[in-house]
C-alpha cells in the first residue's frame, strides 16, 4: 500500500469512528469534542486533495467557531443530566440509516468516475484561485451569501433576546 | 492509489451517520450537530469531486456551504436557546403543543 | 532528502525550544518585573547555597519543581478524560502557531539555500488564525470538565471573549494583507525592508523627503491596523486587562481554579507562549519581522548614498538577533501592560471589542482600499 492510500484508510477510519462518536455517546459535551474530532480529520483530508484554503476555512470558521458557538450554547443552558437511551427507538434509526447507506454506497460505487485526480498546478485550491472565481464567476452568490448572514445574525439576536 | 469512488463512499457513510444522529437523537443540540456532520459528509464529495475534476466549483460551492452551515448553526442555536427558556428541555418529543 | 528532513525537524525543534525557554524566562520576568513596578523585591526566597540569583533560581528550578510534585487533583464530579485534555489543547495551538513566523531571512550554506521558517504555506496568515481560533477549547473544556461554578464561569466568559476578539483581530489584519497583497509571512516580512519612498504615490512625492527614509514597515503604512491587533492579540491571551475567564477577585482562578500541578503549569506555559506568539506576530506584520532598517541581503544600504557591505553570515545572524530583540520587546510590552492598568469590567470588554474595534477596522479596511486605489 503506499503512502496515500495509507493515510486515506487511516483518516477515514478515524473519520468513522469520530462520526459515529458523535450520535452515539450520551453526554452533549463530549458529542461536541467527537464533531470537533471529525471536522479536523475532515480538514486533513481536504488538505491531502488540494485545497488548503478550505482545510484553513474548516478549522477556522467549524472547528474555531461554530463548534465553540455551540460549546457555548450547551454551557450556557447547562442542561445536565444525560440523555435517556431507548433502545428500540435507536435500533429503528439506527437501521433506516444503515438502509440509507446500502443504497447510496453501491450507487457510487458502480457508477462510471475518474479513478486518477487531474494533474493539479501548484495555484490549484490557493487562495488566489479561490478567490479569481468568486469574485469573477460567483460575485452574485457571493454577496447573496452576506447577505444571508447579515439576516442570521439579526434573527439570531431578535431570537435569543430576552423579552421584557 | 485513491479513486474517487473511496471518497464518495466514506462520505456516503459519513452522511448515513449524520442521519441515524437526526433520528435517534433525543437532544436538539445533538440533532444540529448531526446536520453539521451531513454537510460536512457533503462538503467532501464536492472536494473530492474538484480534485478528481480539476476544477475549482467544487472549492468555491464548500465556500458558500460554509457560510450557509454558519448561519443555520446560529439561527438553530438561537432557535434552541429561545425553546429552552420556554420549556426548559432540549427535547424534540416535548414539543408538541401543535399536535392533536 | 535526509539532510532536507534533518534540516526541518533541526528548525522545528529550534523554534520550540525558544518559544517554551522564552516562555520560561517571561515566568522569570513576570515575577521579577512587577516587583520592579511595584518597588518590590520579588521572588527571592529559594536559593542555592545562598544563591538566589536574582530570583532565577526560583522562577525557574524552585517553581516547576514544586509544580511538578504537588498532587495532580482532578475533582470527583468531574470529567476525568476532558480533564486531562484540556490543558494539552491550551498549549497545543501557543506553539504550534510559531511555524509560519519566519525568524530570518534564508540562509545560504554551500548549495542549499534555506529558508528560516519552519513551514512556508501560501496561507500563512490564515493558519495563524486557525490556530488562534483552536485555542479557545482549553479553556471551555478545562471549565468544563472541573464541574465547577466558578471555572463554568469562567469559561462561558472566556469563550465570548475570544471569539469577540477573533473578529476585530481577523479584520484589523485584512489592511496589511491589503498592502503587501500576500498571505504568507515570510513575503509580508520581505516586503517591509523597502523603503516607504519607493511606494509613494506620484501626487504625494512632496513628502518623500520627510518621510521616505523610513523603511515600509507595517507600522508606518498601517498605524491604526496596529493598534487595534495589539488590543485584540492582548485580549487573546487573557491577560490584563483581560483576563475576565480568570478574574481571582470574582472567580477564584477562573477556568483553571480545578487545576493543579503538572497541568496547572502547562495552562500557564500556555498562556506565556501565547504571548510570545502574539509579540511574534507583531514584529513580523507591524515591526519588519527579521528586517533591520536598511540592511539588505548583501549589506547596509542607507537611503543618503552610504553602502556597506557585509558578510553574508554575519548578515543572518544579525536579522535572527533583531527579530528576538523585537519579539522580546513586546513580550515586555504586554508585561508592562499587565502590571499597569486594572481589569475592564465585562461589558466593556464586549462594548470594546464590538462597539469600537470591529467598526474601527471596517474602517480601516475601507479606508485602505481607497487609498490602494487612489494611490495606483
Amino acid at each position: 500500500m503506499d503512502t496515500a492510500s495509507f493515510i486515506f484508510y487511516l483518516l477515514a477510519t478515524l473519520l468513522v469512528i469520530a462520526s459515529l462518536l458523535v450520535v452515539f455517546l450520551r453526554n452533549v459535551v463530549h458529542c461536541a469534542m467527537a464533531l470537533v474530532t471529525a471536522l479536523l480529520l475532515i480538514a486533513v483530508m481536504f488538505v491531502t486533495l488540494h485545497a488548503p484554503m478550505l482545510c484553513v476555512l474548516q478549522v477556522m470558521v467549524y472547528a474555531g467557531a461554530i463548534m465553540v458557538l455551540f460549546l457555548f450554547v450547551i454551557m450556557f443552558l447547562n442542561p445536565g443530566a444525560l440523555e435517556q437511551q431507548r433502545g428500540l427507538w435507536w435500533g429503528f434509526g439506527t437501521l433506516l440509516a444503515m438502509m440509507l447507506a446500502g443504497v447510496l454506497v453501491p450507487l457510487v460505487a458502480t457508477s462510471d468516475l475518474p479513478a486518477d485526480p487531474v494533474a493539479a498546478t501548484e495555484l490549484f485550491g490557493s487562495p488566489e484561485m479561490l478567490a479569481k472565481s468568486l469574485f469573477s464567476d460567483y460575485v452574485l452568490p457571493f454577496e447573496i451569501a452576506s447577505v444571508l448572514l447579515l439576516v442570521a445574525i439579526i434573527g439570531a439576536v431578535v431570537l435569543a433576546k430576552r423579552e421584557n | 492509489m485513491i479513486a474517487l469512488h473511496n471518497y464518495l463512499i466514506l462520505s456516503a457513510v459519513i452522511f448515513s451517520i449524520g442521519v441515524i444522529g437526526v433520528l435517534i437523537r433525543r437532544n436538539l443540540i445533538v440533532v444540529l450537530m448531526s446536520i453539521e456532520l451531513m454537510l460536512n459528509a457533503v462538503n467532501l464529495t464536492f472536494i473530492a469531486f474538484s480534485r478528481y475534476l480539476g476544477s475549482t466549483d467544487g472549492q468555491v460551492i464548500v465556500f458558500f456551504v460554509m457560510a450557509v452551515a454558519a448561519a443555520e448553526a446560529v439561527i438553530g442555536l438561537a432557535i434552541i436557546i429561545s425553546v429552552y427558556r420556554h420549556r426548559q428541555s432540549l427535547d424534540p418529543q416535548e414539543m408538541q403543543l401543535l399536535k392533536w | 532528502m535526509i539532510v532536507d528532513l534533518a534540516i526541518i525537524t533541526l528548525k522545528a525543534v529550534l523554534v520550540v525550544a525558544m518559544v517554551l525557554n522564552l516562555a520560561g524566562v517571561l515566568g522569570w520576568i513576570e515575577r521579577k518585573g512587577s516587583a520592579l513596578i511595584q518597588d518590590r523585591i520579588g521572588a527571592n526566597r529559594a536559593s542555592i547555597f545562598g544563591f538566589a540569583g536574582l530570583g532565577l533560581v526560583n522562577t525557574l528550578i524552585a517553581d516547576p519543581l514544586k509544580f511538578l510534585t504537588k498532587e495532580d487533583f482532578i475533582p470527583p464530579k468531574g470529567d476525568r478524560f476532558l480533564h486531562t485534555l484540556a490543558p494539552c489543547m491550551a498549549l497545543f495551538p501557543a506553539l504550534v502557531t510559531f511555524a509560519v513566523i519566519p525568524f530570518g531571512d534564508v540562509l545560504n550554506f554551500g548549495e542549499r539555500v534555506i529558508n528560516l521558517q519552519v513551514a512556508s504555506l501560501n496561507i500563512g496568515i490564515l493558519y495563524v488564525f486557525a490556530m488562534g481560533s483552536l485555542g479557545v477549547y482549553g479553556i471551555v473544556i478545562g471549565a468544563w470538565a472541573s464541574n465547577n461554578k466558578f471555572s463554568m464561569l469562567g469559561g462561558v466568559r472566556g469563550s465570548a471573549q475570544m471569539i469577540s476578539y477573533e473578529v476585530a483581530m481577523g479584520l484589523s489584519v485584512i489592511g496589511i494583507l491589503m498592502v503587501y497583497g500576500t498571505l504568507e509571512l515570510q513575503d509580508i516580512a520581505r516586503d517591509q525592508g523597502t523603503l516607504i519612498r519607493d511606494l509613494m504615490p506620484s501626487w504625494l512625492s512632496f513628502l518623500t523627503p520627510i518621510v521616505g527614509w523610513l523603511p515600509a514597515w507595517g507600522i508606518f503604512l498601517q498605524p491604526v491596523a496596529f493598534i487595534l491587533f495589539f488590543t485584540a492579540a492582548v485580549a487573546e491571551t487573557k491577560r490584563i486587562p483581560f483576563d475576565l475567564p480568570e478574574g481571582e477577585s470574582e472567580l477564584v482562578a477562573g477556568y483553571h481554579v480545578e487545576y493543579s500541578g503538572g497541568k496547572f503549569l502547562m495552562f500557564f506555559a500556555g498562556e506565556f507562549a501565547e504571548i510570545v506568539t502574539a509579540a511574534g506576530l507583531v514584529t513580523t506584520l507591524f515591526f519588519g519581522g527579521w528586517q533591520v532598517p536598511y540592511l539588505m541581503r548583501d549589506g547596509f544600504h542607507f537611503p543618503w548614498g552610504g553602502t556597506l557591505l557585509l558578510p553574508h553570515l554575519l548578515i543572518v545572524l544579525m536579522q535572527v538577533t533583531a527579530f528576538t530583540v523585537k519579539v522580546v520587546f513586546f513580550c515586555w510590552v504586554q508585561i508592562l501592560l499587565r502590571w499597569s492598568v486594572p481589569r475592564f469590567r465585562y461589558d466593556q470588554v464586549m462594548r470594546l471589542g464590538w462597539k469600537m474595534l470591529l467598526p474601527l477596522a471596517l474602517l480601516n479596511v475601507a479606508v485602505t482600499a481607497i487609498w490602494i486605489i487612489a494611490a495606483q
